[in-house]
């Protein structure tokens, strides 16, 4: 179980997930891809006669079952499979974010960043709502996310994918680096 | 050309032409889906793939971790479709298993974008937002509304929209 409960490497990580892409072609010819989910939430709720949501999508349900999945493996890990001692992050970063008035205390999100209260900032309402915008309205039209391009595509050799690959990184790098200095400030 | 008959979502197989799987099959068969959602949700958290401060190090270079995770995902993804198609490998229920080429648009750069600055924000892409919300961090359910709302907008805005 020590091996279980410790943070587990990238060279074990990285296989398992890259894994998954056989296991979910094995099990039904279904391709690795999460973000699809969110157009099918939108399909079965509110389709209002848009043609991009005009689709069966029952019969992409296995998608939904997985994301179920991960919320109940998320919620396994950290309840029965939790290391003892808390993760360590880079001590530049430690350093940047103290700047920024944000604490390190060991949990997998900044506690004083993502919390109810601060979605009444404008600092929480950009890093949670306009966020969480930009996730779901850029990952469809690039017509997948990281695991649909970067890691389903990638693995069946589509250079669209590299290229939705490294825009997401370019985007990334940008975000962080420039533009999220500013934002934390707030 | 309207763009209602382009196919650029490579995740969604909405074209009833392409549409795989023709066999009717009982719901709790999609339990196995949700079995291997369970596998791949432990893998994000002790991987600690979800966490914002990850996202942060990856895109400050300030850490291999998720440079040596999608890294090795990747070649381990290649290798294993490699074998599928070398092998001509069928589903565990004997249907075949297929691929379709995917097509460049300027969907993929733009959208690519836009994606990789909600990224940096949330310390999330979709899988983690999941994994998130299943660890307790009962917040990122508005993120996840927000995702799907940003989705809901794309599908509206979807014609008007460089692609």
């Amino acid at each position: 179980m020590h091996i279980l409960s410790t943070p587990w490497p990238w060279y074990v990580a990285g296989p398992l997930i890259g894994l998954t892409v056989p296991l979910l072609l094995l099990l039904g010819n279904r391709h690795f891809g999460i973000s699809a989910n969110l157009r099918h939430i939108c399909a079965a709720c509110l389709p209002a006669k848009i043609p991009f949501f005009s689709y069966d999508w029952k019969k992409e349900s296995w998608n939904l079952f997985f994301a179920g999945g991960i919320l109940i493996g998320g919620f396994i890990a950290v309840t029965f499979l939790a290391g003892p001692a808390p993760a360590t992050i880079a001590p530049q970063l430690e350093t940047e974010l103290q700047g920024y008035g944000l604490s390190y205390t060991g949990s997998l999100l900044p506690a004083d960043l993502f919390n109810w209260p601060a979605l009444l900032t404008i600092r929480g309402l950009i890093l949670m709502v306009a966020g969480g915008f930009l996730v779901g309205f850029g990952t469809r039209y690039a017509g997948g996310c990281t695991s649909g391009h970067a890691i389903m595509g990638l693995s069946n050799l589509q250079w669209p994918s590299l290229v939705a690959t490294c825009c997401f990184m370019a985007g990334g790098f940008i975000m962080a680096n420039l533009i999220l200095p500013f934002i934390l400030q707030l | 050309m309207s763009l209602q008959n382009i196919d650029t979502d490579f995740e969604v197989v909405s074209m009833p032409a392409t549409t795989t799987t023709t066999k009717k099959t009982p719901w709790w068969s999609q339990l196995q889906f949700m079995a291997a959602g369970i596998f791949f949700g432990i893998i994000l958290i002790k991987s600690e793939v979800m966490s914002w401060y990850r996202i942060q190090e990856m895109f400050r270079l300030q850490s291999f971790h998720m440079y040596g995770v999608i890294g090795s995902a990747v070649v381990t993804g290649i290798i294993s479709v490699l074998i599928i198609k070398k092998t001509g490998a069928k589903t565990l229920y004997g249907e075949p298993i297929t691929f379709q080429p995917k097509s460049f648009n300027k969907g993929q750069i733009f959208g690519g974008l836009l994606f990789g600055f909600g990224w940096a924000l949330t310390g999330a892409c979709p899988g983690p937002l999941f994994a998130q919300i299943g660890a307790g961090f009962s917040v990122v359910i508005v993120t996840l509304f927000s995702a799907i709302l940003g989705t809901w907008v794309y599908g509206k805005l979807r014609d008007r929209l460089p692609h």
